[in-house]
């Protein structure tokens, strides 16, 4: 009859520190507000990051520092080299190599005592919700809309908390959705831009430190829900901006009316989020299929012939600052008034960085009546791969 | 009656690169209306074809939603604030990440 005792509560249930954990978050446990019980809190928690980018960076290092139990990355990128100026988890070696392996070894190296799960894949419509399930706490940081309403619709059915950050340039903004009771991001944003409305690459760009500063603020707010302490940034948009070093915060309101968290709620399910975002079928971008091009090697060739080829620039002048193929500049956005001074009777090939832009240009010049006109296929980036390779690239 | 408009960063090039411009205006309509006849560009960005405000731009008076007041009828009063918020997805450059990630 003897009975082996078993535990009233397994292991994870109740867990303990170690003596090297003590120590490594003992700056934790001298503070009241977070104490062993908060440390313990911290322990036991599930955070999921989506995206090991400029926001993942500061987020994982702090989370893994502070002792969340279980870290999961999603990501499916490769480090490069744009990355290093604020992706501050990479080092140059690491250019190459997958994000996720690149992040592991460094978060591990950090802090061995968590455990840290990578997901090597596109969050999906198919893949997200079993992903999410694991977790307490989802974190935003990913960079684009169709997956942050995608991340936004997955926490709402399954009554995660979302914690939001995103940046553009010298622009912030964070808030935590789906807290009980508090708004989601279709509460805020009920539909994306239309493609072509988002700013081009031209006006884009981020100051390295301001991911720095955003994804940290999502740390610390998934730190006071785990530990639950203090006011979480719950029904308040915090706006930040770097230039004027301000930061506003707006009220956001829950929307009776909002399709994922509303009293009428249509979305019960995962959708197609590129389609959502009206991005289906721009894989191959309808402007370039259409317009007339050249490539690289083709011009070049003319130009060796000696033949008479006008370039046009379409970029902004502070990317001819950083190469140019010489060409006459006239930013795309300045072309509608400043067209008369091309002239219709010369041939002409625009480019841009990539071709999309210049595709753009193109398309209107021709309905401007221009016919003897091209756009560079690939853009300044496939001349200096296949023409130039002194030609730095950006 | 005078109102400040702050223009966020990625409507910064359609608004003369400004980061806040001022105008005399009685409702956010109105002032609304006198930043996009300053700056033509804008309007495209702010209003569908059919004139509404578009769903990916919230418009703010102070730090309340005009949606839960009275929309573009809401009255502002001399020194009132009004923040044009749109959706940013970065990130970095959106379109080449938005762009199906070509």
């Amino acid at each position: 009859m003897a009975t082996k005792l078993e535990p009233l509560t397994d292991r994870t249930a109740e867990p303990k520190l170690s003596k090297e954990e003590i120590l490594r978050y003992s700056r934790h446990l001298i503070m009241p507000d977070v104490g062993m019980e908060g440390q313990l809190k911290l322990k036991q928690a599930k955070v999921l990051l989506v995206g090991a980018g400029g926001l993942g960076a500061p987020l994982g290092l702090y989370l893994a520092a502070a002792g969340v139990g279980r870290l999961g990355l999603v990501d499916f990128d490769v480090v490069d080299f744009t990355n290093l100026q604020r992706q501050v988890t990479f080092a140059t070696s690491d250019v190459g190599r997958p994000k996720l392996e690149a992040a592991k070894e460094r978060l591990a190296g950090l802090n061995p005592e968590i455990q840290i799960a990578v997901y090597e894949a596109r969050l999906t419509s198919q893949n997200a919700l079993q992903i999410l399930r694991d977790y307490d706490i989802i974190v935003d940081g990913t960079d684009n809309f169709p997956t942050r309403y995608l991340v936004n619709d997955a926490c709402v059915l399954l009554g995660k908390p979302n914690v939001y950050g995103s940046i553009f340039r010298f622009e912030g903004q964070a808030t935590v959705f789906g807290y009980p009771g508090g708004p989601c991001y279709r509460c805020l944003y009920p539909e994306p831009p239309p493609p072509g409305l988002v700013p081009s690459c031209a006006e884009g760009g981020v100051l390295g430190v301001l991911p720095g500063i955003i994804g940290a603020i999502q740390a610390m707010e998934t730190i006071k829900l785990i530990i639950g302490r203090g006011e979480p940034l719950v029904g308040r948009l915090l706006l930040f901006d770097a230039l004027a070093m301000r930061f506003r915060e707006l009220k956001l309101r829950k929307n009776a009316a909002c399709p994922a968290c509303g009293e009428h709620r249509t979305i019960t399910q995962l959708i197609d989020y590129e389609e959502f975002c009206g991005l289906r079928g721009q894989e191959a971008p309808a402007a370039t299929a259409q317009v007339p091009e050249i490539t690289p090697r083709e011009l070049k060739a003319r130009l060796d012939r000696g033949d008479d080829v006008f370039i046009l620039d379409v970029r902004e002048p502070h990317e001819y600052q950083i190469c140019n193929l010489h060409g006459y500049l006239l930013p795309l956005g300045e072309l509608p008034r400043r067209a008369h001074e091309l002239d219709t009777s010369r041939e002409i090939v625009a480019h841009c960085r990539s071709g999309k832009r210049s595709a753009e240009a193109v398309e209107f010049l021709r309905k401007a009546g221009f016919r003897k006109i091209w756009n560079l296929k690939g853009g300044i980036l496939a001349w200096a791969d296949e023409v130039d390779p002194s030609l730095p690239k950006y | 009656m005078a109102v400040k408009v702050v223009i966020p960063t990625p409507l910064r090039p359609y608004a003369g690169k400004q980061d806040s411009v001022e105008f005399d205006a009685r409702t956010v309509g109105e002032a609304l209306s006198r930043l996009t006849t300053k700056y033509e560009e804008l309007r495209k960005h702010l209003y569908t074809d059919d004139g509404k405000i578009r769903s990916f731009v919230n418009v703010y008076l102070n730090d309340e939603d005009i949606r839960y007041l009275q929309k573009e009828n809401t009255q502002t009063k001399d020194g009132d604030t009004i923040s044009i918020v749109p959706s940013i997805a970065g990130g970095f450059a959106s379109p080449a990440a938005s762009g199906a990630n070509r």
